[in-house]
C-alpha cells in the first residue's frame, strides 16, 4: 500500500442554513486505497463525501467552510471550476441512475463532453475498457445499443461505475452504492471495488459495517457531524479507541 | 369501548350506516357523471344538427348566353375593356337565362323572368363576372353556370323557412317557392357540398349564402404561427432559467407568483393591453394577425411557462446528479438530459396553450380582428401576417350577432370547424405525450 496522500481535509465545517452538519473534520485520505465512511443515519458521512466533488454546491442552502486539498490544491478555492473537479473526482450514487439512453451512450457521455477521444474507434475502446473494468462487458457487449434503464439493478449500478470511470477520474466517490441492491449484486460490486483501488482512490460511504470491514483499508467513523475515529479498518473494528465507536460497532447506537 | 362480539357477516348498526353512506355517495357520483354526459350529448347534438347544414348550399344551374355585344363591345378580348363592364352589365344575362328556362321547360309560373331571377344570390352577377374575367374565351358562348340561390331559398330547402313564415316577407314570395319546387323536380336546383364555405371569406349582411369561413381559418393559422414562434422559445427559455438557474430569493418568488396570477387574468385584459401598447403606442396595424398573435402570446406564455416548469420539475433529480457527477456543466446537464426528458410535457403544454389561444375571441375583438374585414385569401406570408384579417372565433361571434338566421347557421358550422381543430390539437397532445413519454 502506498502512503501517498490524495485528499486532505482541514477544518471542514458544513452548514445547512443554521444547522451544522459537519463539525471541524480533519482527515487525510490515501491514494490507491479504499476508505470507508461509516456511521448512523444523519451523521454527516454522505454530506462530507459530497464535499469532495463539490456536489453540495447544487444545494443552495448548503455552505462549506475549511479546506479540502486534492493533490495539494484546495478545491474550494474560488478559481477552481467545479465542473473540471467532477471530471477528476467521479461519483457513484446510492440509487443506480443511468441516463435513459443506450448503454453505449451512458458510458460515452463523459468522454464526449470532456473530449477524451480522437476517433470513433478510440471512443469504442474507452467504452469497452470502462465496461470491462466495471465487470459488465461480458453481460452487455452484444446489446450496447439497448437502453441502460433496461438492465437489472446490479447491472445498472455497474453501468454507473463504468460511466464514472470512463472519464478517467483519479478519485471515485461511492455513496452507499449497494443499498438498493440484493446480496448477489452487492457481492459483485464489492469485488469490483477491490479491483478498482489499484487505479483509483476510492471513498465509499456505507451504513453496513460488514461491508466496510470487507472492502476498505481505512475506515472513518462519523457521529453527529464529528469524525470520531479514523484509522486502519482492522484496528477500528478490533480495538476501537473511542467509546462511541465501540458502542456503534457493537450495535448499541445507530 | 370493547367491540361487539359476534359474526363478522352480521350487520351492526354502525356497519349498516357506513354501507348506506357509501351507497349514497356512489349514487351521487353516478348522477353527477350522468348529468355531465347528458349535457355533452345535448351540446354535440345541437351543434351538429344546427351546423352541419352550413356545409351544404343550394345551387341553381342555368344556361347562360354570354352575349358578346354586352360584355365585350369591341370584340377584341382586351381584358381592360372587359373589366369596364360592371356587375350591372351581367345582371340582364341572368334574367334572359330565366326567360329561356321558362320556355325550354314550358314552366307555368306567374313570375316575370326578372322576379324569378331574384331567387339568385345577390352575388350571382359578380360571380359570373369573376368567372368571365378569369377566362375571356367563354365570351360569346352559351355556358352552363352554377349560381348560388339566395339564403331564403336555401333556408326553404333546408326546412328553416316555412311558407307560413314568409307572408309579409319582401325578400321571397310563395310564387318563387313554387318555382323552386318545380326546378328541384327538374334537378336544376339542388343542394350540394359547399366548398366555398371552407375556402371563402365573409360576405356582407345581404348575402349570407356567400359567406365562408376559409379566410378566417387562414387568419387563425397565421396567428397560431406567431404564437408558436414567440411563446415556445420565450416560454421554454424563461422556464429553464427560473427552474434551473435562477437563485431562490424574493425577486424570483415575486416573478413566480405573478406568472401564476397572469395565467388567471381574463383574456380581455390582454386585449386592452394589446390595444394600448401595440396599436395606440407602437402604431402597429390594426386587425393584423401578427398583432393578434402577439396579444395571444402574452396570454399563452403563462400557461406554457407553468407547464414547462412542471415538466422540468418532474425530471428526477438523480438524472441531474448523474450528469453533474460525470462533470457535465449545469448547461450541459439541462440541455443534454433534463430538457429531452421534459420535452413531452413541454410539447403537451404548448399544444394545450395553443388550443386555448385558438379559441380566444375577446382580445381579438379589441384589436379589430372582427369578421367581414378580409375579402381575399392572403397570397404571401407577409400579407398573411400583416393584412387585416379575422380569426375563427371572432368570425363565429360576428355571424352569431347578425340578425339573419342564415348567418346563425353559418356560426354553428364555424363552431364545428373550430371544434374539429381543437379536438385534433388535444388528441395530438395526448398522442405525443404517450409516444415520447420515457420511463426512468
Amino acid at each position: 500500500m502506498e502512503d501517498e496522500v490524495k485528499i486532505s481535509a482541514r477544518g471542514v465545517r458544513v452548514y445547512y442554513e443554521d444547522k451544522q452538519a459537519i463539525k471541524n473534520v480533519d482527515v487525510k485520505i490515501q491514494d490507491k486505497t479504499v476508505t470507508a465512511f461509516i456511521g448512523p443515519s444523519g451523521c454527516g458521512k454522505s454530506t462530507f463525501l459530497r464535499c469532495l466533488n463539490r456536489m453540495n454546491d447544487t444545494i443552495s442552502i448548503c455552505r462549506v467552510e475549511g479546506e479540502i486539498l486534492i493533490d495539494g490544491q484546495n478545491i474550494y478555492h474560488p478559481d477552481v471550476d467545479p465542473v473540471q473537479l467532477r471530471a477528476k473526482v467521479g461519483m457513484v450514487f446510492q440509487k443506480p441512475n443511468p441516463f435513459p439512453k443506450s448503454i453505449y451512450d451512458n458510458v460515452a457521455y463523459g468522454p464526449r463532453i470532456h473530449g477524451l477521444f480522437e476517433s470513433k474507434s478510440d471512443l469504442d475502446e474507452i467504452v469497452k475498457m470502462a465496461l470491462l473494468r466495471a465487470a459488465l462487458w461480458e453481460e452487455v457487449k452484444d446489446r450496447l445499443s439497448e437502453p441502460g434503464t433496461g438492465l437489472s439493478g446490479g447491472q445498472q449500478q455497474r453501468l454507473c461505475i463504468a460511466r464514472a470511470i470512463a472519464t478517467r477520474p483519479e478519485v471515485l466517490l461511492m455513496d452507499e452504492p449497494c443499498s438498493a441492491l440484493d446480496p448477489i449484486a452487492t457481492a459483485q460490486i464489492e469485488e469490483l471495488i477491490a479491483d478498482l483501488k489499484e487505479n483509483f482512490c476510492v471513498v465509499i460511504v456505507t451504513h453496513s459495517m460488514q461491508q466496510a470491514a470487507r472492502v476498505s483499508d481505512k475506515t472513518a467513523f462519523f457521529h453527529l457531524g464529528d469524525l470520531v475515529e479514523y484509522g486502519d479498518t482492522e484496528d477500528l473494528f478490533v480495538k476501537p479507541a473511542d467509546p462511541r465507536t465501540e458502542s456503534y460497532i457493537s450495535g448499541k447506537i445507530g | 369501548m370493547a367491540h361487539e362480539t359476534g359474526s363478522l357477516s352480521e350487520a351492526t348498526a354502525l356497519s349498516r350506516k357506513r354501507r348506506a353512506a357509501e351507497k349514497r355517495y356512489r349514487l351521487y357520483g353516478l348522477v353527477a357523471i350522468s348529468i355531465g354526459l347528458l349535457m355533452l350529448v345535448i351540446l354535440i347534438g345541437t351543434i351538429l344538427s344546427k351546423g352541419l347544414t352550413a356545409f351544404q348550399q343550394t345551387f341553381i344551374t342555368l344556361e347562360i348566353e354570354l352575349i358578346e355585344s354586352k360584355l365585350d363591345k369591341k370584340g377584341n378580348r382586351d381584358i381592360n375593356e372587359i373589366k369596364k363592364v360592371s356587375t350591372f352589365g351581367y345582371a340582364p344575362l341572368t334574367k334572359k337565362s330565366f326567360e329561356k328556362l321558362f320556355s325550354a321547360y314550358n314552366l307555368n309560373t306567374a313570375l316575370s323572368p326578372k322576379k324569378a331571377s331574384k331567387i339568385l344570390s345577390k352575388s350571382a352577377a359578380s360571380d359570373l363576372r369573376k368567372f368571365v374575367l378569369n377566362d375571356t374565351s367563354v365570351i360569346g358562348k352559351t355556358i352552363s353556370f352554377e349560381f348560388l340561390t339566395n339564403s331564403w331559398i336555401d333556408g326553404y330547402l333546408k326546412g328553416r323557412i316555412n311558407r307560413e313564415d314568409i307572408q309579409n316577407n319582401k325578400n321571397v314570395s310563395t310564387e318563387q317557392l313554387d318555382l323552386v319546387d318545380e326546378l328541384v323536380k327538374l334537378g336544376i336546383v339542388e343542394k350540394k357540398f359547399n366548398l366555398s364555405f371552407l375556402l371563402g371569406s365573409d360576405a356582407s349582411d345581404m348575402r349570407p349564402e356567400a359567406a365562408g369561413f376559409g379566410v378566417s381559418m387562414v387568419g387563425s393559422f397565421y396567428m397560431m404561427l406567431v404564437v408558436l414562434l414567440l411563446s415556445l422559445p420565450v416560454g421554454v427559455a424563461a422556464s429553464i432559467y427560473l427552474e434551473e438557474f435562477a437563485p431562490r430569493n424574493w425577486i424570483t418568488d415575486i416573478i413566480e407568483v405573478n406568472i401564476s396570477n397572469l395565467a388567471a387574468v381574463p383574456s380581455i385584459v390582454f386585449g386592452i393591453l394589446g390595444l394600448a401598447v401595440f396599436i395606440n403606442f407602437m402604431h402597429l396595424p390594426q386587425s393584423a394577425p401578427f398583432v393578434g398573435g402577439m396579444v395571444l402570446t402574452l396570454m399563452t406564455l403563462p400557461t406554457i411557462i407553468i407547464s414547462t416548469r412542471a415538466s422540468l420539475k418532474s425530471v428526477p433529480p438523480s438524472i441531474r446528479d448523474a450528469a453533474l457527477g460525470v462533470g457535465a456543466s449545469k448547461m450541459q446537464t439541462v440541455f443534454h438530459h433534463v430538457l429531452p426528458l421534459a420535452a413531452p410535457g413541454i410539447l403537451t403544454g404548448t399544444i394545450i396553450g395553443l388550443a386555448q389561444a385558438l379559441g380566444e375571441t375577446a382580445p381579438l375583438l379589441l384589436i379589430g380582428m372582427i369578421g367581414y374585414i378580409a375579402t381575399n385569401m392572403p397570397s404571401t406570408l407577409l400579407e398573411g401576417l400583416a393584412s387585416p384579417n379575422s380569426a375563427m372565433p371572432a368570425q363565429i361571434y360576428e355571424w352569431a350577432k347578425r340578425s339573419d338566421p342564415a348567418f346563425y347557421e353559418r356560426a354553428w358550422g364555424g363552431i364545428i370547424i373550430l371544434l374539429v381543430f381543437l379536438i385534433t390539437m388535444n388528441t395530438l397532445a395526448v398522442i405525443l405525450r404517450r409516444r415520447f413519454e420515457r420511463r426512468w
